[in-house]
């Protein structure tokens, strides 16, 4: 055992990198859930966002390309859920599984091709002279864009969802349907956009995983991501900040227990691997226990169906 | 203009012709998907549809794999469906399967080689317990934490695959096996095995243990109060307060029953079909026993019938992938489909299609 050998400075870094993908897909599920709208399929849109990504990538060499056709391929796949619960008025739970369900298969289809091939290398932002600052430069300054675009859009949904009229509007219809629907906005309409930016976002994560934090494709890469970002959300409480916290509190975990495992620490190797499902266990036992806090946030019409004539 | 009308009651006669629907859009939808694989569409469905029961050359192997398939998924899916009724939702239904049948093979792998009578019965009890076991986690934080029962119940499922991984490469490995991950193989271990009963049917004990527990989920439902309850809590949870219905008590009953009944499932595959505790021994059947219990509409017939179909899928998949080349993903694809197209035709249930204006609502 040697312990030694894990670097704070490297493992801050891959921790970011590590919770990248699960920090996009829960910032994604927090505006679908603040909409009212619960969309359990957050798996299966990650997964079917990491092979359209991956395959795109590896076909036109462009990892860009294949994060944009990652966003698409996710939103698509959510708008099968939005089409569903929405209009045909579903059950959303259902659904939600059956999403999680078809995305896996589907995406297991598409990426019959692409086991074993690697994709074109995601580049690192170029900021010159700040990466070079020891320790701060390597934690902050060399890392892709995708994690510098999930940082700065914990700061976006925040503020949109706190200070501008959209949030508000989006707020309202999570809050209670029927008042806003007689103040006249169209629920439905938000609910899709709002559950085709989670899926974009889902996809996007997806992407990042089988683009840069793997980087490889494999059947169920996802290992249960989708479910996870779930589960932050909740732990978050329905906010953006905390949807941070909690994804690098997971990312944290990750990448520790992973550390853990090549030092050959004297724990069982599937102890630590399932540790990352454990904390997140234990962290939402521990914030639904706090009565108060975790009712209270919750959008009041949360996975309610809305048909206009009731 | 096209409006839907809510029907004041279910619709019954829907409620038996939208999974018939489902169903056919759903290969119509298949046959689309195929071609797209550059397969004949005509030719994969009938290779997964009509030759594992009818081809003279396939049909005298597939038809016993339709029990032996099936089995496992109507018993997961009918505990499943008494939560689903009463809105708690077990999807972790794949890791108490995977507890049934590492609890249930321990126990056999214990007395090895013991031959006794009672040897047998023990795992049934023991994969009976490792999966209500495992079912009462998310039972436990749910009445205890009000914590999420869909989320820990999944999160389950990984753990119980790491607990699976841990017990085939190191306490249940075979220590005649060369060194290879995997336990002995209870088929070769007659107080242990798991064997079918009739020749030629598949029939095993997990067939006729499903079999009972649709008979008695079916009085449970109609004739005894506890089967009331359930349903009245998923209709109306607020009525079903007042009526004194306890919920907690109903979260325990319905995540320990599904619980238990998923590690049973667990445990006649590990000691029949399967034979060893493998790591990638499951294959799935707990989500897959989720599409049974919608496709089954939760009713215990029902769910019967679509556990025979979702095998026949799961069988004639293989026989298209043997015979045609069709991928084996484009089976869990289709699988996925039905339960969309499933919850889609739902709507004609619960709503009536008028066509006309539309008023300012």
């Amino acid at each position: 055992m040697d312990l030694s050998a894990i670097n704070p400075v490297v493992l801050t870094a891959s921790l970011m990198v590590a919770a990248t993908p699960i920090l996009l897909a829960a910032l994604g599920e927090l505006v679908v859930e603040k909409s009212g709208v619960l969309n359990l399929g957050v798996e299966g849109m990650m997964i079917t966002g990491a092979i359209c990504g991956f395959a795109t990538a590896v076909e036109t060499g462009s990892p860009t390309l294949g994060f944009l056709a990652a966003m698409a391929g996710g939103a698509a796949l959510s708008m099968v859920f939005g089409v569903l619960t929405q209009f045909l008025m579903s059950n959303q739970v259902a659904t939600g599984l059956a999403l999680t369900l078809f995305g896996l298969g589907l995406s297991a289809l598409l990426g019959q091709g692409y086991v074993g091939v690697k994709p074109p290398a995601t580049d690192r932002l170029d900021l010159g002279p700040l990466a070079d600052i020891p320790v701060l430069g390597r934690i902050l300054f060399s890392h892709d864009l995708v994690v510098y675009v999930s940082l700065a859009l914990v700061a976006g949904i925040w503020a949109v969802l706190r200070f501008t009229r959209a949030g508000l509007i989006l707020r309202a219809v999570g809050e209670n349907h029927d008042a806003a629907h007689a103040l006249g906005y169209k629920v439905v309409r938000i609910r899709l956009m709002a559950i085709a930016f989670g899926g974009a976002m889902a996809g996007l994560g997806g992407a990042y995983l089988s683009l840069v934090r793997v980087p490889q494709w494999t059947e169920g890469m996802t290992a249960g991501a989708g479910w996870i970002a779930l589960a932050i959300v909740v732990f978050a409480s329905w906010r953006a900040g905390r949807v941070l916290l909690g994804a690098y509190l997971f990312g944290g975990v990750v990448v520790l227990q992973l550390n853990l495992q090549a030092a050959g620490v004297a724990v069982p190797v599937e102890l630590l691997s399932a540790s990352p499902y454990l904390v997140t266990i234990l962290v939402l036992v521990v914030m639904s226990a706090d009565r108060g806090r975790a009712a209270l946030n919750a959008p009041a019409c949360l996975g309610r169906v809305f048909h206009a004539s009731s | 203009m096209i409006r839907l009308e809510k029907r004041p009651a279910p619709s019954r006669a829907w409620g038996v012709a939208a999974p018939l629907l489902a169903v056919t859009l759903t290969m119509a939808a298949g046959a689309g998907l195929f071609a797209l694989l550059g397969t004949d569409p005509l030719a994969a469905i009938r290779t997964i549809f009509w030759d594992p029961l009818f081809n003279e050359q396939f049909a005298s192997y597939s038809r016993p794999q339709l029990l032996v398939k099936a089995g496992p998924l109507i018993l997961i899916a009918i505990g499943l469906s008494l939560g689903f009724r009463a809105g708690v939702w077990n999807i972790g239904a794949e890791g108490q399967y995977i507890m049934g049948a590492v609890a249930g093979a321990g126990v056999a792998l214990a007395f090895y080689p013991l031959e006794a009578w009672f040897i047998f019965p023990l795992m049934v009890i023991a994969g009976g317990l490792g999966g209500w076991a495992w079912a009462m986690i998310p039972a436990i934080l749910k009445t205890r934490f009000r914590t999420n029962e869909i989320l820990v119940s999944l999160l389950l499922v990984y753990v119980a695959e790491q607990v699976l991984a841990s017990m085939s490469l190191g306490l249940m490995r075979n220590p005649e096996g060369g060194g290879f991950p995997g336990s002995r193989n209870l088929q070769q271990y007659p107080a242990a095995a798991n064997p079918e009963r009739i020749a030629g049917t598949g029939m095993h004990w997990g067939v006729v243990t499903a079999l009972i527990a649709v008979i008695a989920t079916y009085v449970l439902l109609h004739r005894h109060m506890l089967g009331f309850q359930i349903r009245l809590a998923g209709q109306s949870p607020r009525a079903a307060r007042f009526a004194g219905v306890d919920p907690n008590r109903l979260v325990v009953i319905c995540l320990g029953t599904s619980g238990a009944l998923a590690g049973l499932a667990g445990l006649f595959e590990v000691a029949g079909p399967a034979g060893q505790v493998s790591i990638d021994f499951n294959v799935g059947y707990g989500f897959t026993a989720i599409i049974v219990a919608f496709l089954g509409r939760l009713h215990p017939v029902g769910i019967l019938l679509a556990g025979l179909l979702m095998a026949l899928t799961y069988i004639g998949g293989e026989l298209a992938q043997f015979m045609l080349g069709l991928p084996a993903a484009a089976i869990q694809a289709f699988q996925g489909m039905l339960l969309f197209f499933l919850l889609g035709v739902d709507v004609l249930s619960n709503f009536r299609i008028r066509l006309g204006r539309r008023e300012v609502a």
